[in-house]
């Protein structure tokens, strides 16, 4: 099928392109800077008292091998490139020798687990609340969720997420409100570890279903009632083919394929909210270290979770576009 | 113009509102021209002393009045965000019309880049943007540097609109007529995408608001220029909310609150009007 191969290669290629660019601009961005991360850093661990210049020589020189930042913008270039092809980023300045590659790969799965569930949540409760909102247009209870859901949709993650956080934490404290899981527990597969674990991830997804929740549902009102007025749905309801089936294999599968489209458009965004709802609720994921890697002034540490980041992202993307073709099949007879 | 403005205001209820709400934003963001203090002086008035008649929303722990602070702030907050939105319109116009107008390679390329700016992880560009920068960053680099990544989502909306324009009659006669397409393009259908511009711009000043907001509370901007986001970090820095004073934290957040729905509301009424079906429906129903 030369659709479906054509299609295939030109996601590949957007892939290539994200990535290509994202690093681009990372790499341009921690180059264009008047000020040089090796003498920061020296200029941090030279603070208390004076060290003698030739160890400070020598921390230069190693500092520059560790940072990537020997010879000229194009041996850096290149350097920079083959950094991330076998994607070690050296070890981690704060966490000395630990590598960058395992701090990131310890906090990714609190990442990934949170960023899935979330966003699931909030693309399944948010188009199929909205599909029933443009179906039944009346319905007073649909209304008014639609109401409460514009209203929390423009406020950022942050303000949601601190606004949460005070709610729950100072005026009525029933929920854990910082970590990934109880202090002091051993981690484990039992019981009472997956209880903390579930109890410590209802704030931050809460706030990222809350945010994310509008927007899809008030894409999905909107889609559904410009469907409901298309010829074969009149036709099926002259048919006699009953309401639910007509919403749901009719009207919501075909409004449906735009939201797949915008799923993967918007996932960078919620990928920035996820990590911004971490910091806030202290969610030993991505996001928090980033905050305490720039807090500490962790140079590899930074780059390696903006470089993991990018990647990431744009692979989520990628598979959200491999899988579009099951849902929409005039992609594969193209 | 007027008339459109005056139909909305009185049969969408949604603009009604959101003209409110931002109308109200923008008269405590002018009150900061007759701040009796300058922003940031500190200990001007007695810490720490909740809401009352003398100090309308309380003073911080740093002996600061939170209304001419606050009114600072959220100035500085929405210059910020119109500069974003300012310079990121630009380019969203210009890679949208062209991109529109030329088609074919060339729209492909665009449109390409376009989508690679839509799905890259903004937050830890930026964040790696102030690690560099650290004591240099400023406001107006930030919003150099948001406007740079923030023009995508809009060009393309720009951009399906103008190649519908494209086909028109109208521009087979510019083109005929000997017009360049500069001229085709801000003659002819510039007038056209103006809506859509007017909508995008509110939803791009809450994103760029949030961002920069989300950012100093996190004290990765310059932390000496107070936006709203900057007031929040000092109170976090002084641990307001554990010592009892909520005034610091409340108000502001209170405050940016409503603009966002504000904004907000223009925007999705702007979009209403600008899409002819929904207003029928608002008529029928």
């Amino acid at each position: 099928m030369p659709g479906y191969a054509a299609y295939l290669l030109s996601r590949l290629g957007q892939f290539v392109l994200v990535v290509f660019i994202g690093m681009n601009i990372s790499f341009i961005v921690t180059h264009s800077t008047p000020i040089d991360p090796v003498e920061q850093t020296i200029a941090a661990a030279t603070q208390y008292g004076s060290t003698n210049p030739e160890a400070i020589a020598l921390m230069r020189q190693s500092l520059r091998e560790l940072y990537g930042l020997e010879g000229g913008l194009g041996a850096q270039y290149v350097a920079f490139w083959r950094r991330i092809a076998v994607g070690d980023f050296g070890p981690s300045l704060s966490a000395f020798p630990t590598p960058v590659a395992v701090l990131v790969g310890r906090a990714i799965p609190w990442t990934v687990g949170l960023l899935v569930v979330s966003t699931v949540l909030t693309w399944i409760l948010g188009n199929a609340l909205g599909g029933l909102a443009g179906y039944y247009r009346k319905n007073r209870v649909l209304r008014f969720a639609g109401i409460l859901a514009m209203a929390f949709h423009p406020i950022p993650y942050y303000i949601v997420a601190f606004i949460l956080l005070i709610t729950f934490g100072y005026l009525w404290p029933v929920l854990p409100i910082s970590g990934g899981y109880m202090m002091n527990m051993e981690r484990g597969f039992n019981l009472g570890f997956i209880m903390s674990l579930l109890e410590h991830s209802i704030l931050p997804i809460l706030s990222l279903v809350l945010v994310g929740l509008g927007g899809w549902f008030m894409g999905m009102r909107s889609l559904v009632s410009n469907v409901v007025t298309e010829d074969y749905v009149t036709y099926a309801e002259l048919g006699g083919v009953s309401r639910r089936r007509i919403l749901v294999s009719y009207v919501m599968r075909n409004a449906l394929v735009p939201q797949v489209t915008g799923l993967a458009m918007s996932l960078g965004a919620i990928f920035n909210g996820a990590i911004i709802t971490e910091q806030v609720f202290g969610y030993p994921g991505i996001g928090t270290l980033l905050v305490s890697a720039v807090h500490a002034g962790d140079y590899s540490l930074v780059l390696g979770i903006t470089s993991v980041s990018i990647v990431a992202v744009s692979a989520a993307v990628l598979m959200i576009d491999l899988l579009y073709p099951l849902l929409d099949p005039r992609v594969r007879a193209r | 113009m007027w008339r459109i403005l005056r139909d909305l205001f009185r049969h969408n209820r949604a603009f009604a509102v959101g003209m409110a709400l931002v109308f109200f934003v923008v008269v405590f963001a002018t009150l900061s021209l007759f701040s009796p203090y300058p922003p940031n002086d500190s200990f001007v008035v007695p810490p720490d002393l909740p809401p009352s008649w003398a100090y309308l929303l309380g003073t911080t722990s740093r002996g600061q009045d939170v209304f001419w602070l606050l009114s600072f702030s959220i100035r500085n907050t929405l210059l910020f965000g119109l500069t974003v939105a300012f310079i990121s319109r630009i380019l969203s116009l210009v890679i949208g019309l062209v991109a529109g107008y030329l088609g074919g390679v060339m729209d492909r390329v665009l449109m390409s880049i376009n989508d690679t700016f839509i799905v890259i992880p903004l937050f830890p560009i930026l964040v790696l943007f102030y690690f560099v920068m650290r004591d240099r960053m400023s406001w107006s680099l930030l919003a150099l540097m948001m406007a740079c990544l923030g023009w995508a989502y809009d060009a393309r909306l720009i951009r399906s609109v103008a190649m519908s324009l494209r086909t028109r009659e109208f521009t087979e006669t510019g083109i005929f007529s000997g017009m360049s397409m500069r001229q085709v393009l801000v003659q002819e259908h510039l007038p056209y995408v103006l809506p859509i511009v007017f909508s995008t711009t509110m939803n791009n000043l809450n994103w760029s608001i949030g961002l920069e907001v989300t950012l100093s509370v996190l004290g990765f901007t310059d932390i000496n220029t107070p936006t709203i986001g900057v007031l929040i970090y000092w109170a976090n820095q002084h641990t307001a909310l554990v010592a009892g004073i909520w005034w610091w934290i409340a108000f502001p957040v209170l405050l940016v609150v409503i603009a966002f729905v504000g904004l907000f509301l223009l925007a999705v009424s702007m979009n209403e009007y600008i899409d002819p079906r929904s207003r029928l429906d608002r008529v029928h129903g």
